[in-house]
């Protein structure tokens, strides 16, 4: 790939993450109070996405091969007992992913 | 005003600079040991600014020239943005030319804390919110650049890093939770995406998920606003 090639492709990439992010706003801000439907999924959205983002990062999971997901399921049951014990975002973090690491690296 | 909210924004952030760094430098050596010049992960981090994607485009750049493909992928991988931005219509009205930069930079992470931070009521909210996203970008762009100057002098085990991102979505998960007095939101948003992904694989489940949310949203929509697993 030549350099224009590559600067082409990386606009593309742009080009597409700016349209996802610029579009709600452009088709519904037109100054016009927003509409119920739409504030009601505002509100009711996050929740569900956060559910969905959790699942994607969990996706390449497989139940039926290698260590069958226990370092993953291990470490997620960790950041709600840290969750549950503190509700300090950071040592949640940091926890789940120490106790993750730790067990691919020694354990499975 | 700009100081007051900056001192208010950066402890909201800490988290994600943990885990920008984390995962920018991964980026980074990633982009190193596939031959890249660390000009290209920062670079791609400034302007797209947008984690996975910014993987997958490592592989699109050293594969055959489709630039339609790549925008079909970043359209795909991207389109969870079309709910953050429904999500922030509101918080992000009135905000004047800060908008522009709130919307540009509105990744997972700052479109988390920008939604559901308590911000105090003396305190600025555009520049609050400004702050969270500038700096956020900030992080990961440096992180990427640091990454890739010091990729290929790094010896140290990472296996496993890249937990950090579920991890993170996890707690957010869960603070959204606590916020709730129902949970069938959230429940749902968990529910649609493990069918979707069982139905349609892992590389093809996130649009479907989307819809599945979206539909059920609005089928018991009557129910959700009368019983409450809304955020505020």
């Amino acid at each position: 790939m030549t350099l224009n090639q590559q600067i082409i492709t990386i606009l593309m990439c742009v080009l597409g993450t700016m349209t996802t992010r610029f579009l709600p706003f452009l088709v519904f801000s037109s100054g016009k109070p927003t509409p119920a439907y739409i504030r009601y999924l505002g509100k009711a959205l996050p929740s569900a996405v956060f559910g969905m983002l959790v699942v994607y990062c969990l996706k390449n999971v497989d139940p039926m091969t290698g260590s069958r997901g226990l370092p993953e399921m291990i470490s997620v049951c960790f950041v709600v007992l840290l969750h549950r014990w503190k509700k300090k975002m950071l040592l949640s973090i940091a926890g789940g992913t120490i106790c993750y690491m730790l067990l691919v690296q020694f354990v499975f | 005003m700009r100081m007051k909210a900056f001192r208010a924004a950066f402890p909201h952030t800490i988290p994600i600079l943990a885990g920008f760094w984390f995962l920018g430098l991964t980026y980074g050596i990633y982009m190193n040991v596939k031959g890249f010049s660390f000009l290209y992960p920062m670079l791609m981090a400034m302007i797209i600014f947008g984690g996975s994607l910014e993987f997958v485009a490592a592989d699109l750049l050293l594969g055959a020239f489709h630039p339609v493909q790549a925008l079909l992928l970043a359209l795909m991988i991207q389109a969870r943005h079309l709910f953050y931005g429904i999500a922030m219509l509101d918080k992000y009205k009135n905000t004047g030319w800060k908008k522009f930069f709130l919307i540009y930079g509105m990744c997972d992470e700052t479109f988390s804390i920008n939604c559901t931070a308590d911000i105090p009521a003396d305190v600025d909210r555009p520049w609050f919110m400004l702050w969270v996203t500038w700096l956020d970008q900030l992080y990961w762009i440096s992180g990427a650049g640091m990454g890739g100057i010091a990729g290929s002098f790094l010896k140290f085990n990472t296996k496993g890093l890249d937990f950090v991102m579920t991890a993170m979505f996890v707690e957010i998960f869960l603070n959204q939770w606590d916020k709730e007095k129902e949970h069938r939101t959230a429940i749902a948003g968990l529910g649609a995406s493990v069918l979707c992904l069982a139905v349609f694989g892992k590389s093809d489940f996130m649009i479907p998920s989307m819809i599945v949310i979206l539909v059920f949203l609005t089928l018991f929509r009557k129910t959700i606003e009368k019983k409450g697993g809304l955020s505020s």
